[in-house]
């Protein structure tokens, strides 16, 4: 074997120091990714000679259970290439201006001695405005200072606010999780000055509704290693592979450890290589094959044969055995709300009494009242509030019925839609009659309910199905075929082995799922399809178990503690908190562009309106959701009027603030938000890509905010549908005066700002990341100070507070007052606010904030002394301690201590502890947080001992010396402890999984019933039909006005555009990165069915154009039979700034990304408010921006790419 | 017997999740300079489909590695005069266009754009000549595209297949892709070796790393077109050959490559087995049929009395026969016989091993036409998406038996699992295939202890280098702790 060189002799391999020299390096320093992925992990940033050269990832995570596969090595191909951004040509070095801005500014300046005076003779000036707005998004960036920007910058908020008012400055930064400090650094600045922080969770449609309609809860999930406790998953709308990369491997390890793996995707998905079995369900249509799931598991794990396990944990657990009423109709009878126990004579006269639900005691046969319903949250006397099944009146045992069929006393029979086949069905319901205070109700029990709507055959007259064959009856296997495209031997095998697991391990069924669902307008009842499931199956709150959903990095653990740095809780309250679809909605004149509701769902009562405005503007009136600006006036000149009137206190204020909107002399903004004075003025835009990724209708942003070119071809349509809103003739273009956008890169939304401060990178500054996936809190370190003239955007807000102190000594000395409304919140009283819907716009009850209408309250402001706000922690920590999930925790004796042990920062005579310095910051959200502090943990287990009546602290016991600091985490990674804020028990390693702490320990979900919620009682779920869970398709093409003013000629087809999240990329984060496109084609290609393209004469790599009234794409095909027919996938969020070609079909004008063929639609029933857990809370609350039932004409590109 | 020490490698491509971590982790470290940006000496291809370089497989066009003619091996290149002949002109060399042509964009233009009309835009352009271009390939091209009628239909695997068979991977009741990562395999029998006119590659002796010595290499291109595998790349800037280099220096450090520590998936096990050299050239010369079986054969059990004594003789230490014995790749390669060589038919002995991947089970219509799984509760051998033949044609050169021996292991012990912690699988069933897949309930628990608990220290178990005792060989030790250690590249020198 002469040809085998086997080489020992250094001295002949003296070249090997080649290599080796490329590998070595000075230091190496702990960070991670602020990007909104969910991973959350912890890297090694590699510094050689100050240049950071590469990341690899750290694998020091602290161990969970031995029984669990360890979570190293975290972090994907989209993480280790982060270090090619740090010195990219796409890095922003200097702050850069718009050369048009910066003329006329400079100009204006040598006019104006007062920077605020020269912003004026800019704005105010019509033609110069024009010029610059419509610059935007056109190149044209120069170089400029960074006084010179900050300066402008204060000078147009000081003139809003003083012109219009603060509540007209706004601002976006999403995903607080990921960078806690740099979000943190902007809301705490905009708070101070009474600005508006837009949500980020909702906006993206990642929020989950059904997850607050079920559980009172935003989303509280499995960490990833929970996976591994599992026996049967089900993936659907998850790519694992590819969206939760450095997770996927405890599914995988779970098939290995005996694990079923089923995914549910219509493509040919990553993760489903990985499946037993991998089921192409069609798209958009989940819920269907849900629905016959449980109607099989209702029949053969509840009727035929009685599960013990899942007979206790649905009397425990759930609402299904509380009574609801049966309502008489004209034509028959429908499911009415929950009986409340005011309505009996045994119960009159209890507090709260109808908030407080009642059920059938079996052994009594009597309608008793059991703790736990949100009545007994709110109700004076402490204790009562837990889920022990005891009567709240007396403390006797209750035993409740789960079905009123043995020894109904008759059986009525109730109508139930099919909206999938669009037929009414009626059913019968075995009946109890009670007597109310009344009179003699009809009622049943929420399982009888239930088992009617699925439809699961009893004896019972009515339209029940005759076998699961029954394909015109939902919701049998067969009835589900047409619309999942699955038969109905699958689904019921699926069923069988579904329920037949967690029968055996009691509950170790999960569901993962993410956006792929819940972008869907019907999002909210594929999820309660599916999450009926689990709860017919015990499923919740059981490691290995629940509905695990995961879309966007939305968990901020230390949330107690970080709510006060970022609201600025610390020196004023309430902040002003926007949910972001309502927001953009309205004033991005979306709604415009939308005919009605009934389109999409018809109602009855009183939402049978026209148009989602009127419901959108009844939902502000009615203290629903917040809407800013506020009024068609200036909050702070509100205020002063008040007070000329003759209205001092707060109280007067409000009075005399309630008497303008009922005379109509002051009139919510939404009411008229094309009004000048309503429209938004300022934008500050950081860690986020707000005019591209976050841009649903982003066309519409482009002619409506910013007044620039737009490829949207829609026509406005609602001006003859709307009742309760002005409806100008035209639709304003450019109502931003001022969009300002802090990036390290030059992203789309920094090319189409009017300023772009350069901020620090990831590797470049101080700040903390948690996540959903995994249990631990993650530094971000700086390996290298900010590069070139960037800051870190702590630093850079701290520089806008210090320019706002400075230029505002001339233009508001002294202190004042500004008005601020907020809506009814979740978590306060406000949860028993509204029994029943009344509108006083229309006479139906009083105006009364906080009660039938919006909070109004009276904030202090100080701008002179803003930045010394911004840099101390204020007082507001000792008298309001810190708050989450409705637990006040005290730590006034903590603040002293604290003060003792950190920098100090000196103003006006006092002395507090120094936020001057992100470090800083972190330490005080660490110091305070009770997933950081065992002691905190310690105190808010304590009070929720007082609310709950049960112990809890023994959780905390073992920890309450522990305390995290910023330094400790760049050691190694730390885990949260257990806490009072959330649900999940993690003592001794256990993996985190939500609402083990309801199940284990009693406490009640923040809900109507305490319970978790299959039937939602609320009269707008009523109206809509989906007071149960129910099937609702996706929208046809004709309802969503896609293809109005779009033809297709030539070689074409219509296709579903589905936008998930891809494989190179991290929103539009990493697309731009030179590694990813060298492995994506170069381009975020367009993906097509092989048939599909064969028809329109398309090959592999071939340029297509795809497009639809709202905008269009232009881009390479990707052909493959993993796509199926009738759908296109275009993964979401690719940077329109990279070789993206002119559109032939949009007067070549260059096409844009996947947000230029949405327009949002919001839905009306997630609207509601006042009213248990159907209550507002930021990111927790409110419709999502949906926008996945989109459709496009697609067909090869004429000719070569035209690029300039 | 003639012990050696050789660092070998396992992946589990049931785990691979096809993220491509691996592949950047190597570009940041090794190939992002000017002659390299092509390279992915670490890539990862999506099966069906055809590669990087694409059709790399297909021997009858690139002629690499070994052939058996009259019971000799030779070169499928050709004797060494043919290669002389062919030195300046080779026309079974990859072209850049079989690779793909580098590219970047104009990305200044987005900052520099001066104010236009409509929105700028960063072209790519060519990052060999800096001109405008149309991007038509890519290291990972048919990356995910399964059931693409140009890249997974032409994989030249799929020979083995029937028209009817290949027709059905383009509907969706058979549908499928696995991934296949590569990296050199520091083959025992490297035909990139053979091939080099200059004697520029070799076996490190401690370890059996390939390297190509940047000295000594001339740049003749012979070992791209002796790999098979195509794992050795010509870097245009330096003008020699480059390829894998195992992360010498991190291993030599107790890291492992950066490759493996990357890997999110898990999939990758790395650890020292002992081998007879000796018996390298009688292996590579067997029978197809039985050459999975020979390479098996040549690895040692560290635990054998003989092997120590023997590895103590060939001058291995103790501390790595002591690495050995903790080596995952012994076990999946020896012990489980779970884990198979890429190609063996190639007969470079490539030291990589792949556990093949378990896949979703086929679908049929119903009467209604729609689809209905078959009712397998777990993937499973008779209804695997694609043939035995196709993974025998990868892993075993044909041979099904080695193929359908691990994927009775794979399901055995995931069914063994299923009755211990659930139970609606009885014992029984269990025990029975337990009994078809020649395991016992000791061995499951450790295959699922290693393809699912074991930490990163017990996947890739690096062994000690001893790095005094090479360095002691060239230089004393203490004075290259004092000169080379410190690391100075440049001296200053004398005088003005």
């Amino acid at each position: 074997m002469s040809w085998i060189k086997d080489i020992v002799n250094p001295k002949l391999r003296l070249w090997e120091e080649f290599y080796r020299n490329r590998w070595q390096h000075d230091k190496v320093v702990r960070s991670t990714h602020g990007v909104n992925c969910t991973g959350g992990c912890s890297w090694n940033i590699y510094v050689k000679n100050g240049i950071v050269t590469w990341e690899m990832q750290a694998t020091d995570y602290p161990k969970l259970e031995n029984s669990l596969p360890l979570y190293e090595p975290r972090g994907c191909q989209r993480g280790i290439v982060y270090s090619w951004y740090v010195y990219s040509p796409l890095r922003m070095k200097y702050p850069y201006l718009r050369g048009v801005l910066m003329d006329l500014w400079e100009s204006a300046r040598t006019k104006h001695k007062d920077p605020v005076e020269a912003w004026a003779s800019i704005v105010e000036d019509e033609e110069k405005r024009h010029e610059y707005q419509t610059a935007r998004g056109k190149g044209g960036f120069r170089r400029a200072g960074w006084d010179q920007c900050l300066e402008l910058i204060v000078a147009s908020m000081l003139y809003t606010a003083k012109k219009y008012g603060p509540d007209r400055v706004i601002g976006f930064s999403p995903i607080p999780a990921m960078s806690m400090l740099s979000y943190a650094a902007g809301s705490r600045f905009l708070q101070l000055f009474g600005g508006v922080m837009l949500s980020f969770y909702d906006m993206y449609a990642d929020f989950p509704p059904a997850s607050p309609e079920t559980w009172g809860e935003k989303t509280d999930v499995a960490e990833s290693a929970d996976w591994f406790n599992s026996k049967y998953i089900v993936v659907e709308g998850s790519n694992l592979s590819m969206t939760r990369t450095p997770d996927a491997h405890f599914v995988v390890e779970a098939r290995h450890n005996g694990s079923k793996l089923v995914v549910l995707s219509p493509d040919l998905s990553q993760v489903s290589k990985h499946a037993d079995w991998w089921i192409p369900v069609n798209a958009g249509m989940d819920g269907a094959m849900w629905m016959a799931v449980n109607h099989v598991i209702l029949k053969e794990f509840h009727v035929d044969r009685q599960v013990p396990y899942f007979v206790d944990y649905l009397k425990r657990y759930s609402d299904t055995p509380f009574l609801i009423e049966i309502e008489k109709t004209a034509d028959g009878h429908a499911a009415g709300r929950f009986l409340r126990a005011n309505r009996l004579a045994r119960y009159r006269d209890v507090e709260n009494g109808e908030w407080k639900c009642v059920v059938l005691d079996s052994p009594s046969g009597q309608a008793r009242m059991p703790q736990g319903s949100i009545g007994f949250r709110w109700q004076s006397q402490d204790g009562q509030w837990n889920l022990q099944l005891k009567d709240g009146l007396d403390g006797t045992d209750i035993d409740p019925q789960l079905s009123l069929i043995e020894g109904s006393e008759d059986v009525l029979q109730i109508s139930f839609i099919d909206f999938g086949g669009g037929r009414t069905f009626c059913r019968g319901v075995p009946v109890r009659y009670i007597e109310t205070i009344d009179g003699r109700v009809a009622v049943t029990t929420g399982l009888d309910l239930l088992m009617a709507q699925y439809g699961v055959p009893r004896g019972l007259a009515g339209d029940y199905p005759t076998s699961y064959d029954d394909e015109e009856i939902a919701y049998t296997p067969a009835w589900q075929e047409k619309f999942t495209g699955t038969g109905r031997n699958t689904v019921v095998q699926l069923a069988r082995e579904f329920a037949t697991t967690a029968e055996k391990t009691k509950g170790k069924c999960t569901i993962i799922v993410g956006s792929g669902i819940n972008h869907w307008y019907h999002n909210n009842l594929h999820y309660r399809a599916g999450i009926s499931a689990l709860i017919l199956c015990g499923c919740v709150g059981v490691n290995g178990g629940g509905m695990n959903h995961y879309t966007g990095q939305e968990k901020l653990t230390p949330m107690a503690s970080w709510g006060t740095l970022a609201n600025a809780l610390d020196w004023v309250r309430p902040p002003r908190l926007q949910n972001g679809p309502s927001f953009h909605y309205v004033h991005s004149d979306q709604w415009r562009y939308e005919r009605r509701h009934d389109d999409y769902h018809p109602p009855g009562g009183r939402f049978a309106r026209e148009h989602f405005m009127d419901l959108q503007v009844d939902a502000v009136r009615m203290g629903w959701l917040p809407f800013y600006p506020q009024f068609n006036r200036n909050p702070i000149q509100l205020v002063r009027d008040a007070e000329e009137a003759g209205a001092h206190t707060v109280p007067e204020i409000a009075d005399w603030t309630v008497n303008q909107l009922r005379t109509g002399k002051v009139r919510f903004s939404v009411e008229e938000p094309d009004l000048p004075e309503n429209w938004p003025r300022v934008w500050l835009i950081w860690r986020a890509n707000a005019l591209h990724s976050s841009a649903k209708g982003q066309e519409y942003f482009q002619r409506h905010y910013l007044g620039t070119h737009s490829n949207a071809i829609a026509d406005e349509v609602a001006q003859d549908t709307v009742q309760e809103v002005e409806c100008r003739e035209s639709a304003p273009q450019g109502k931003m005066d001022l969009v300002v956008d802090l990036n390290f890169r030059m992203d789309t939304s920094a090319l189409y700002s009017d300023v772009i401060l350069p901020s620090a990178s990831w590797y470049e500054k101080n700040d903390l990341n948690t996540t959903d996936l995994h249990s631990y809190i993650h530094p971000l370190g700086a390996a290298v100070p900010p590069c070139w003239e960037s800051r870190s955007d702590w630093d850079i807000f701290r520089a806008l507070a210090e320019k706002t102190s400075e230029l505002a000594r001339t233009h508001f000395p002294d202190p004042f007052r500004d008005l601020v409304a907020t809506p009814l919140l979740h978590d306060t009283r406000d949860e028993i606010a509204q029994p029943e819907v009344r509108d006083w716009t229309k006479g139906e009850c009083e105006p009364v904030p906080g009660k039938t209408m919006p909070h109004l309250t009276v904030v202090e402001r100080d701008y002179v002394n803003l930045a010394h706000r911004f840099n101390s922690l204020g007082p507001g920590v000792k008298e309001h301690g810190v708050e989450d999930h409705g637990i006040d925790m005290d730590v006034a004796d903590l603040y002293d201590e604290f003060a003792k042990t950190v920098p100090a920062y000196e103003w006006n005579g006092h002395r507090y502890p120094s936020l001057k310095d992100a470090v800083d910051a972190a330490n005080f959200v660490l110091f305070f947080a009770p997933e950081c502090n065992g002691e905190v943990a310690y105190r808010g287990f304590k009070e929720r001992e007082r609310q709950v009546g049960l112990p809890l602290a023994d959780l905390a016991e073992s920890y309450r010396g522990v305390r995290y600091d910023f330094a400790d985490l760049g050691k190694q990674p730390r885990r949260i402890l257990t806490s009072p804020c959330w649900s999940g028990i993690v003592n001794n390693g256990r993996a985190y999984t939500g609402y083990a702490m309801n199940i284990e320990r009693l406490i009640p979900w923040r809900t109507l019933t305490g319970r978790q919620h299959l039937y939602l009682d609320h009269e707008a779920y009523r109206a809509f039909g989906e007071s149960y869970p129910t099937f609702k398709p996706r929208i046809p093409l004709a309802n969503t006005l896609n293809l109005v003013n779009s033809k297709a000629f030539g070689k074409a087809v219509t296709l579903a555009c589905i936008t998930p999240h891809g494989k190179w990329h991290i929103h539009s984060t990493y697309y731009d990165d030179l590694r990813m496109l060298t492995l994506s084609r170069g381009v975020e290609p367009f993906w097509l069915n092989d048939k599909d393209a064969a028809d329109i004469g398309v090959l592999d790599n071939d340029w297509v154009e795809a497009y639809n009234d709202n905008g269009v794409i232009v881009t390479r095909a990707v052909v493959s039979a993993r796509i199926p027919r009738g759908i296109c996938i275009f993964y979401h969020a690719p940077e329109r700034t990279i070789s993206f070609p002119k559109s032939p079909v949009r007067k070549n004008r260059r096409g844009g990304g996947t947000n230029s063929i949405t327009r949002m639609r919001l839905k009306p029933v997630l609207m509601a408010g006042g009213y248990a857990q159907n209550c507002y809370r930021f990111n927790d609350y409110g419709p999502p921006a949906t926008d996945r039932d989109t459709y496009v004409i697609v067909h090869k590109l004429e000719g070569k790419p035209q690029w300039d | 017997m003639n012990v050696r020490s050789q660092i070998s490698m396992v992946f589990h491509l049931d785990k691979c999740i096809g993220c491509h971590t691996c592949s950047l982790a190597c570009k940041n470290l090794w190939t992002d300079r000017p002659g390299t940006e092509y390279m992915w000496w670490n890539n990862v291809e999506t099966k069906p489909g055809t590669g990087y370089p694409t059709l790399y497989e297909d021997q009858e066009q690139y002629d690499g590695g070994w052939v058996l003619e009259d019971g000799q091996l030779r070169l499928k290149l050709g004797s060494k005069k043919s290669e002389l002949i062919n030195l300046s002109y080779n026309p079974r060399l990859p072209t850049l266009d079989d690779y793909y042509h580098p590219w970047t964009y104009r990305y200044k233009d987005l900052i520099d754009a001066p104010l236009g009309d409509d929105q700028p835009v960063a072209r790519p352009i060519s990052m060999i000549t800096g001109e405008d271009m149309e991007i038509e390939a890519g290291p990972n091209w048919d990356d995910d595209l399964s059931g693409s009628p140009i890249y997974a239909a032409n994989d030249p695997n799929l020979g083995v297949l029937n028209e009817e068979e290949k027709r059905r991977f383009f509907e969706l009741q058979q549908l499928v892709y696995f991934y296949l990562p590569r990296m050199c395999n520091h083959c025992l029998n490297p035909s990139c070796v053979a091939a080099c006119p200059s004697g520029a590659i070799y076996k490190r002796g401690e370890d059996g790393i390939v390297l190509v010595s940047q000295e000594k290499c001339q740049g003749w291109r012979m070992c791209v077109s002796g790999c098979p595998y195509k794992k050795v790349y010509f870097n245009w800037n330096s003008g020699k050959a480059e390829k894998c280099i195992l992360c010498y220096p991190r291993l030599e450090m107790g890291e492992a490559p950066a490759c493996m520590h990357s890997c999110v998936g898990k999939i990758r096990y790395l650890g020292v087995v002992l081998y007879d050299a000796d018996r390298i050239e009688e292996s590579a010369s067997r029978p197809e049929s039985e050459l999975v079986e020979a390479q098996r054969d040549m690895i040692l059990d560290p635990f054998d009395p003989e092997v120590i004594r023997e590895a103590a003789n060939s001058g291995i230490d103790r501390k790595i026969v002591e690495s050995a014995q903790k080596s995952p790749v012994f076990k999946f390669v020896k012990q489980w016989r779970m884990a198979l060589p890429l190609h063996p038919e190639w007969r470079t002995l490539p030291m990589l091993f792949y556990v093949p991947p378990l896949l979703p089970v086929t679908a049929t219509l119903n009467q209604q036409g729609f689809y209905e799984m078959e009712t397998d509760f777990f993937s499973s051998l008779e209804n695997a998406r694609l043939p035995i033949r196709y993974m025998a044609s990868l892993f075993s050169a044909g041979d099904e038996s080695e193929v359908i021996a691990v994927y009775r292991k794979l399901l055995g012990v995931r069914i063994y699992k299923r009755a211990q912690t659930v139970g609606d699988i009885s014992m029984e069933t269990a025990q029975r295939a337990l009994e078809e897949a020649h395991l016992t309930p000791e061995e499951v628990e450790g295959i699922f202890y290693l393809t699912a608990l074991a930490g990163f220290d017990e996947r890739l178990v690096v062994p000690p280098f001893m790095r005094e005792q090479v360095v002691e060989l060239g230089i004393d030790t203490q004075a290259f702790q004092e000169q080379r250690g410190a690391g100075f590249l440049y001296w200053p020198k004398r005088g003005l």
